[in-house]
């Protein structure tokens, strides 16, 4: 017992370490700042700049004041900071090409740029904002307790440890492993594309941290064997069928062909 | 002997048509056979996968035995990629070790297995014969002897199989209240909440686009049978722009300014139905693939489901939080028999007599 207790005081001491450290840098920055981060960045010449940007590279689509083009793109107006960071810092937008769904490419922009982009769009209405680092921080959740959530709200679609799967008529839901912790905040929050919006009334700021961490934790890997994309039958099956059969077929070969 | 075989069947026809057989092909040695130093090489190749096998084993105890594995994951896994090398080399060795060995060392003579004609002669099936027609005799089954032994042998006979038969269908469940499947917890006045806390929703915070998953409030306070309520009860609150609603004739009050509440079981088979499509409102079931379209009271447009999903007729109360009107107007879930005996005929009854 004793050598128990002296064990796990060692291992947590650490993450105690981290936590006092993560409290007084917030403590720092909120003393220098009085605001959080994200709401004072944004000034006059970012959302100039980013309304430039915006009218170069998506007004094609979007309309030059954003309102949307009725069967090709929607309107803009209130969909926030969030979604302008996710969208276009993820790749997906501007969108390559037309397809069952845009998917995620490398980013055309920098990260100056999508914090102009995303100034601009924040200023033609309100919407949900781009979450501090706190707010995402995996090591101040509770992966338990995301975990709960996670099958409630997310499995059914990206697996029950985010590996992605399959919609309807060519449509996915990606997986998750390799998305940043802001990205899958803002995802919840905006819901892109196929995805329904969890807003912080369904799923609260702290519990998304929670569905964070427990994502965060599949990041640890498997405890053994091949996870195949993790994407269940079809995949094994695949293996089973392809790789294993060929190998007894190989062996068999092997058995009964003649020695030099 | 498949190398005999393959010669076999490259046979070759004489100019008067009939097939004869080649033979065998020369007997050709192998390099051990006729080498010494080949056949001393193939020996230690066997004895050292004998001997890799040996070192599999002494890796796989010495893992076992010298492993500190700890909660971490990547602990784990290095415990069990170890054990599963060195486990591999174990069984490896051996079946490698005895093939090579059987391939390159063992007697390697051509042998020959003539097959037999499957038609036992007619010796032989007339013995066979006269056995079951002298055990019928013996038995008296072609006479009108013992009939009390005739009579209880087919009746044990017959009966023998209730013994196992019965236990089994009494295990099914002891409960045989079908009307039970009938009623969800749902009643006027119920809450939504959110599953899995069970905090009540207000309607205010299902903005458009948004999926809660629900289950009736009060569902967490059960002391018995949580989980056969939630199986029936558990529903998907969606809200969409109510410009993209067709609301269905009969249920105009069911709804509030778009949101809708569906029962979350599939009408196939019962999984849980939750993959939401955002903007095409298609609601996908992972099972088998049925498709719902919730933007028009939730039919079926794809797969092998019969009917809609049922509809739960929601309000808002006083507080502005979403309640349910009543339970379902329908049994939740897939078909059994007398499904819908005794329910009230509403608006969904009159669909499915479509469906």
């Amino acid at each position: 017992m004793n050598a128990l207790a002296r064990r796990r005081y060692s291992k947590s001491a650490p993450v105690f370490l981290v936590l006092i450290l993560l409290a007084l840098l917030t403590a720092i920055g909120f003393a220098a700042n009085g605001s959080p981060a994200e709401a004072s960045t944004a000034s006059a010449d970012d959302i100039a700049e980013g309304q430039k940007l915006f009218a170069a590279n998506c007004a094609s689509c979007h309309g030059l004041d954003a309102q949307g083009t009725e069967g090709v793109a929607p309107s803009l107006i209130g969909v926030g900071a969030a979604a302008v960071d996710f969208q276009v810092g993820t790749g997906r937008m501007p969108a390559q090409q037309s397809g069952p769904q845009v998917q995620e490419k490398k980013p055309q922009f920098d990260d100056e740029q999508i914090s102009q982009l995303a100034a601009y769009v924040a200023s033609l209405g309100e919407g949900p904002a781009i979450p501090t680092d706190e707010m995402v921080d995996p090591t101040l959740g509770d992966p338990a307790v995301g975990m709960e959530l996670f099958r409630t709200n997310c499995a059914m679609c990206h697996g029950s440890i985010g590996g992605g799967g399959a919609l309807t008529q060519g449509k996915f839901a990606p997986n998750l492993w390799s998305t940043s912790n802001r990205h899958i905040y803002e995802a919840m929050l905006v819901g892109p594309q196929s995805m329904p919006v969890f807003n912080d009334a369904n799923i609260t700021p702290e519990n998304k941290r929670n569905i964070i961490a427990y994502l965060d934790f599949q990041q640890q890997g498997s405890p053994g064997g091949l996870k195949l994309g993790s994407i269940g039958p079809v995949a094994e099956g695949f293996w089973g069928w392809l790789v294993a059969l060929g190998l007894i077929i190989a062996s068999t070969i092997y058995v009964g062909a003649r020695a030099s | 002997m498949s190398t005999e075989e393959k010669q076999h069947t490259n046979s070759q026809q004489h100019a008067d048509g009939q097939w004869v057989d080649p033979g065998l092909p020369p007997h050709r040695p192998r390099r051990a056979d006729v080498d010494p130093k080949a056949a001393k090489r193939a020996e230690r190749q066997v004895a050292a996968l004998f001997g890799l096998s040996i070192l599999g084993t002494i890796a796989t105890l010495t893992v076992y035995f010298v492993q500190d594995q700890t909660e971490e994951v990547a602990s784990i896994r290095l415990v069990n990629i170890l054990l599963g090398i060195s486990l591999c080399f174990a069984m490896l060795g051996i079946g490698l070790g005895a093939i090579h060995w059987a391939r390159t060392l063992m007697r390697d003579h051509e042998m020959v297995e003539e097959r037999h004609a499957l038609r036992t002669s007619d010796e032989n099936r007339e013995i066979a014969v006269q056995y079951l027609k002298d055990g019928a005799e013996d038995s008296g089954l072609t006479t009108s002897r013992r009939t009390l032994l005739k009579g209880s042998l087919i009746t044990a006979v017959a009966l023998a199989p209730l013994a196992i038969l019965v236990p089994q269908i009494g295990n099914m469940g002891g409960d045989w209240n079908v009307s039970k499947l009938r009623h969800t917890m749902w009643a006027k006045g119920t809450k939504l909440a959110r599953d899995p806390d069970g905090t009540p929703i207000k309607a205010a915070d299902v903005t458009i686009g948004s999926v809660f998953h629900v289950i009736p409030e009060g569902l967490n306070d059960l002391e018995h049978g949580k989980l056969e309520e939630k199986a029936k009860a558990v529903v998907l609150l969606i809200r969409m722009d109510p410009r993209d609603l067709n609301i269905q004739p009969g249920r105009e009050d069911w709804s509030f300014d778009g949101i809708v509440a569906y029962s979350k079981i599939c009408t196939h088979v019962g999984c849980p139905v939750a993959l939401y499509e955002q903007q095409t409102h298609h609601l996908l079931c992972p099972c088998h693939q049925s498709t719902f379209d919730v933007a028009n009271g939730a039919k079926v447009i794809f797969g092998p489901a019969k009917r809609p999903l049922p509809q739960l007729p929601i309000a808002v109360d006083d507080e502005g939080y979403i309640i349910a009107q009543s339970d379902f107007h329908e049994p939740v879930g897939p078909s059994y028999w007398d499904r819908l005996k005794g329910t009230s005929p509403s608006p969904s009854a009159s669909q499915e007599a479509d469906a």
